[in-house]
C-alpha cells in the first residue's frame, strides 16, 4: 500500500509556496466490507479498499479542486487547482479565521470492523435474517450490512496537520410480505461508529418488524387529509433533520438575500419548549468528529432556543460572509468533493411530557412510527413513515399502511404542542445533499405531537 | 490487468477483471456566478472470482496492488452465491457511438461561457431569481477481460448542462429546474433555459386546488420521478425472482393500458447510459418491457438469469459493486395527443412535473404519495397558477392500468428516462385548507 503519512509529510511545507490565497489537501486510506442478502440466500460480498486525495485552492474568491486516485505527480494537480481557482476567482476570498492544528485522531473504537472476520458478521445477519424467515406469509428479505474505516490526512497552508480515523458501520433489514398481488415491506435501520456490538442484540425488533409487515397487508390506507399526529423518536429525528436541519445550513443561505432575511436570527420558529440542536462534538454517534473536513473543531450549535432561531452550520467560507463563528460543519463523504456544510448529530431537546399526557386528549389522529425517508425543498419537506397507527379516543388503535406526511417548515415547528421526556437517538440515516451520500448522521429526538399535519392516503 | 486474472486463475477456476478509469470536470455556478472548477481523476479495478463454485468479490483504487486485490477476493468467496453462470467467451458487440472526440477538445472558456450563457436567459427573464448551474465534461474508458476469453474495451464522453433556480418572495420558494445531458459537448443553452423559463410563466400565479380526485397530466419529469421507480424495481429481475414484483407472474398478461408502450435501450447512439455491452461483457441490446400494455420480458445479469433459466438481456450493471441487473434506459414510445389538447379537455385538474417524496412510499408494491414541488391548476382547458401545499397519492399499477391519453412528444428526463407526458383520469389529491 502506498504510505500516505509519508506523502502528508512531505507535503507539509510544500502548500505555501503557490500562489493561491488559501491550499488545502485531503489524502485518505479506506477499507470497507458489504454483505448483502436478499431472500434466504447471502446474494453479494465483497471488499474494498481505495486510496486517494484531493488538493483544493481558493484564489480571490473563486475554488479550483482537483481529485485523484493516484498520488505520483502531486504537484501537477496542486498547480491545477491553483490554476482553476485563478480561473475563477474576481472578487476577495473570504475564510473565517481559526487557528492552525496539528494533531493525530485514533478511532473511537476499540475493534476495528475490518479486522473482524467475516464469518463472524455473516453469523450474527444469519441470524436475522432466519427471524425473518420464519414469520408466515413473509415473501422475502433485504439485508444490506456495510462498514468501513478509513484514515484521512488534512494539512492547509495555514500549517495545520491533521491524522484522523473513523470507522463506521451501517445495517438495514426490510422485510416484505406479499398476498396476490399486494406487496409491503418494512424496514429497521441502524449503524454506529464502528462498534460492532451495537448491532447485536436486535432479534426481537427483527422479529416485530416481520410480523408487522404481514399485518400491513390486511391494513387499511388513511383517508388524505389534516390530523393531528404523533411522532414517534425515530420518525421525529428524521422530521428534525429535513425540516428544519437543511434549511440550517448556510451554503442555501449565504449568498441569497431573500433567504437571509427568512432565516434571520431571532425570528421565531416554535413554542418556548422548543430547542433543536446539532453537534459533532458529542461522542460515540454517527455524526461525531473532532476536526471537520476543513480542519475546524466540532462544536455544539444550538440552531433553536426556546422557540427563537439562534444558530445556523458552517463552513469557513459561510462563516466569514454572514460574519458568523466557524462551527465546525464542513464535511465531505471521500476524497472525491469538496466539503460543504452538512449536519451531524441533529435533536430536539426533551421537553416534559409523557406518552400519555401527549396521546390522551387526541379525539382522531395519526400515530407515526419509524423511518422509511424523508427529503426538503426547504420550504416544504415530506418524509415517511414505516408503520402508522390512528388514534382514536386518546388511544392506539388499527394499524395504518405506511403514511407520508408533509408541511411547510414555517408553519409545522409552530404547531409543534407537545414534546415528550424520551430523547432517543437514530443511527441508523445516511444524509443525501448534492451528490454526496450517504453521509453518517444520527437523528434524534422525543416523541412530538404536531397539530394540523398534512397526511397523505386515499 | 493481464497480471491481476493470470494471478486469479492460479487461485480460481474462473476471473474477470473489470477496470473502470474516468477524467471530469465539472465547473460549477452559484449565486448566479461561477463558484468553482474542478477535475476529477479516478480509477478503479474490480476483480470477481470462482472458487470452489462460489463467486468472490474485491475492488480496488490500486491496480498495482494486485496481490491484495486477488487475497480480499478469495476471502469473500468463502461465503459467496454458488455462480451458477458462466462468464462470456469471445463475442461480438454491437456498434454503438458513445464517444465524440470533440469534448475533450472543448476548453474551460468555452464550458464556463456556456454556463453564464444560460444564467443570464434565465436572469433576464426574472431578474430576483438566485441560480446554480452546473456544467460537466467527462471521458470515461471501461475495459473488461475474463478467464473465457471474453472481452471489451470502449471509451465513452459525456457532457451534461443543468440549472435549479430558486425564487424567494416572502416564505414563499418557488424551484424550477432543467438539465440535459448527451455524449456530444452542447454549445447552445437555449433549450434549457426555454423549459425553465416556461416553468416560470407557469408559476406566477397561486391556485389553489380541493381535497378530492382529480384527472391529472405528469409532464415527463413528473412520469419519471413518481412513476418510474416503481417500473425500475418492478421490472428487475432479481425482484421478479424473489417473488416481490407485483408483476412478476404476469409474462405476456395485459396489465398495463393498451396504449402503453416501455421498453430499456442502451443502443441508442450519443446517449450518456448507451453502451455496446453491459459491465459483464454482454452485448447490449433493446428489451421490450411492456408491448401494448402486456408486460414483455424483465432485466437480466448473468447470474439471475441463469436461477431464473433464462438469459442475460445485457443488464448487469455496477454502481460501485459486483454487477446487478438494472435498467439501462427506459423508453416510453409516445402516442397520438398533445400536451395542449390534454389542457383543453380538463375542467379541474392537475399538472404534476415534480412530487417531493413520491420515491419514499411502497416502491415494489407500487404505492406514490407526494407533495406537489412544482405543479399547476388547470381550470376549464387552461393552466391558471401554481399548486402549492398539496399531496397526490396514487398506485402506478392503477394509474397505468388506464391512461386518458399519452403524449405525442417524448422528452429525456435525465440519462435514464425518455417519456411523453401521461394524462391519468384520477388520483387522489390532499390540500391543505
Amino acid at each position: 500500500m502506498t504510505d500516505i503519512e509519508a506523502i502528508g509529510r512531505q507535503l507539509a511545507g510544500a502548500l505555501k509556496q503557490y500562489s493561491a490565497d488559501y491550499i488545502e489537501a485531503r489524502l485518505e486510506e479506506s477499507q470497507r466490507s458489504h454483505i448483502t442478502y436478499r431472500g434466504r440466500e447471502l446474494e453479494s460480498i465483497g471488499q474494498a479498499t481505495a486510496i486517494g486525495g484531493n488538493v483544493r485552492a481558493l484564489a480571490r474568491g473563486g475554488w479550483g479542486f482537483a481529485s485523484f486516485n493516484s498520488l505520483s505527480d502531486l504537484p501537477r494537480r496542486i498547480e491545477l487547482a491553483v490554476k482553476q481557482a485563478r480561473l475563477v476567482g474576481k472578487e476577495k476570498s473570504k475564510l473565517a479565521p481559526v487557528e492552525p492544528v496539528v494533531d493525530i485522531v485514533s478511532a473511537e473504537i476499540d475493534k476495528n470492523p475490518l479486522t473482524m472476520p467475516l464469518a463472524e458478521k455473516k453469523q450474527l445477519l444469519d441470524e436475522y435474517n432466519d427471524i425473518i424467515w420464519r414469520t408466515p406469509k413473509l415473501q422475502t428479505s433485504i439485508i444490506a450490512y456495510g462498514d468501513s474505516h478509513k484514515k484521512v490526512i488534512f494539512l492547509n497552508s495555514l500549517g495545520s496537520y491533521i491524522e484522523q480515523e473513523r470507522a463506521d458501520i451501517s445495517l438495514r433489514l426490510t422485510a416484505v410480505a406479499a398476498e396476490d398481488s399486494d406487496v409491503q415491506q418494512v424496514g429497521l435501520s441502524t449503524g454506529s461508529n464502528g462498534d460492532f456490538s451495537s448491532i447485536r442484540g436486535l432479534h426481537q425488533q427483527v422479529e416485530q418488524m416481520a410480523k408487522h409487515a404481514v399485518e400491513l397487508l390486511s391494513a387499511p390506507q388513511v383517508k388524505g387529509g389534516e390530523y393531528t399526529v404523533i411522532l414517534d423518536p425515530v420518525l421525529a429525528g428524521v422530521f428534525v433533520h429535513e425540516a428544519f436541519g437543511h434549511l440550517s445550513e448556510s451554503d442555501f443561505v449565504y449568498e441569497n438575500d431573500r433567504l437571509r432575511q427568512i432565516m434571520v436570527l431571532g425570528k421565531k420558529f416554535g413554542s418556548k419548549q422548543l430547542n433543536i440542536v446539532d453537534s459533532a462534538a458529542i461522542p460515540g454517534l454517527r455524526g461525531s468528529y473532532k476536526y471537520d473536513d476543513e480542519g475546524v473543531p466540532a462544536t455544539k450549535t444550538y440552531l433553536i432556543r426556546e422557540g427563537e432561531l439562534v444558530g445556523r452550520l458552517h463552513s469557513r467560507e459561510t462563516a466569514a460572509k454572514m460574519k458568523e463563528k466557524p462551527t465546525g460543519n464542513a464535511r465531505a463523504i471521500n476524497y472525491r468533493y469538496p466539503p460543504i456544510v452538512r449536519m451531524t448529530n441533529t435533536y430536539i431537546e426533551p421537553g416534559s411530557a409523557s406518552f400519555e399526557e401527549i396521546i390522551g386528549d387526541i379525539k382522531e389522529g395519526v400515530y407515526a412510527k419509524n423511518w422509511f425517508g424523508g427529503t426538503t425543498s426547504m420550504e416544504m419537506f415530506t418524509f415517511s413513515a414505516g408503520e402508522a397507527y390512528m388514534i382514536r379516543h386518546g388511544k392506539l388503535a388499527e394499524a395504518l399502511r405506511p403514511v407520508v406526511l408533509t408541511g411547510n417548515v414555517f408553519t409545522t415547528l409552530n404547531n409543534i404542542d407537545a414534546i415528550g421526556n424520551d430523547l432517543e437517538m437514530n443511527q441508523g440515516g445516511g444524509c443525501g445533499k448534492g451528490e454526496q451520500m450517504p453521509l453518517p448522521v444520527s437523528n434524534g429526538s422525543p416523541h412530538i405531537r404536531i397539530r394540523q399535519c398534512l397526511v397523505g392516503g386515499r | 490487468m493481464e497480471n491481476i486474472l493470470a494471478q486469479a486463475k492460479r487461485v480460481a477456476e474462473e476471473a474477470e477483471v473489470f477496470l473502470v478509469s474516468s477524467e471530469e470536470t465539472p465547473v460549477q455556478f452559484e449565486a448566479n456566478r461561477l463558484k468553482y472548477i474542478q477535475s476529477k481523476q479516478s480509477t478503479s479495478v474490480a476483480l470477481r472470482i470462482v472458487r470452489q463454485g462460489r463467486i468472490g468479490y474485491a475492488v480496488t483504487t490500486e491496480p498495482g496492488d494486485s496481490q491484495s486485490l486477488v487475497d480480499n477476493a478469495v476471502e469473500t468467496a468463502q461465503f459467496g452465491m454458488p455462480a451458477k453462470f458462466e462468464f462470456p467467451p469471445p463475442i461480438s458487440h454491437p456498434q454503438v457511438d458513445v464517444f465524440d472526440p470533440d469534448i475533450e477538445s472543448m476548453s474551460i472558456e468555452e464550458i464556463t461561457k456556456l454556463g453564464e450563457g444560460l444564467i443570464a436567459i434565465v436572469t433576464n427573464h426574472t431578474p430576483d431569481i438566485i441560480c446554480e448551474a452546473g456544467v460537466t465534461k467527462g471521458v470515461i474508458s471501461v475495459r473488461i477481460m475474463n478467464s473465457r476469453g471474453g472481452q471489451a474495451n470502449y471509451k465513452k464522453s459525456v457532457f451534461g448542462l443543468g440549472i435549479h433556480g430558486s425564487l424567494i418572495r416572502g416564505t414563499d420558494m418557488l424551484f424550477v429546474s432543467e438539465s440535459e445531458s448527451s455524449c456530444h459537448p452542447l454549445t447552445e443553452p437555449k433549450a434549457v433555459a426555454e423549459t425553465v423559463l416556461q416553468q416560470l410563466e407557469l408559476a406566477k400565479n397561486p391556485a389553489s386546488v380541493p381535497t378530492k380526485p382529480l384527472p391529472v397530466i405528469f409532464t415527463p419529469r413528473g412520469v419519471a420521478n413518481a412513476l418510474i421507480p416503481s417500473l425500475m424495481a418492478a421490472f428487475n429481475g432479481k425482484v421478479v425472482l424473489e417473488g416481490a414484483s407485483p408483476i412478476g407472474n404476469r409474462l405476456g398478461q395485459q396489465v398495463f393500458d393498451q396504449k402503453l408502450w416501455l421498453w430499456d435501450d442502451p443502443t441508442i447512439a450519443y446517449r450518456p447510459n448507451s453502451r455496446p455491452c453491459d459491465d459483464e461483457g454482454i452485448p447490449s441490446q433493446r428489451t421490450p418491457l411492456i408491448e401494448q400494455g402486456t408486460v414483455a420480458n424483465f432485466l437480466y445479469d448473468l447470474q439471475t438469469a441463469a436461477l431464473a433459466h433464462t438469459q442475460s438481456t445485457g443488464n448487469g450493471s455496477r454502481n460501485g459493486g459486483a454487477p446487478v441487473p438494472s435498467a439501462s434506459a427506459l423508453i416510453i414510445i409516445p402516442g397520438k395527443t398533445t400536451f395542449e389538447e390534454m389542457v383543453q379537455d380538463i375542467k379541474e385538474g392537475l399538472v404534476i412535473e415534480q412530487l417531493m417524496g413520491a420515491e419514499q412510499g411502497n416502491i415494489l408494491g407500487g404505492d406514490f404519495s407526494g407533495n406537489v414541488l412544482l405543479g399547476y391548476k388547470v381550470e376549464s382547458g387552461k393552466i391558471v397558477g401554481r399548486v402549492k401545499d398539496t399531496m397526490v397519492s396514487g398506485n402506478v399499477y392503477q394509474v397505468l392500468k388506464q391512461i386518458t391519453a399519452i403524449g405525442s412528444e417524448a422528452k429525456w428526463v435525465g440519462s435514464l428516462v425518455d417519456t411523453p407526458h401521461l394524462y391519468c383520469p384520477s388520483l387522489s389529491v390532499a390540500a391543505k385548507k
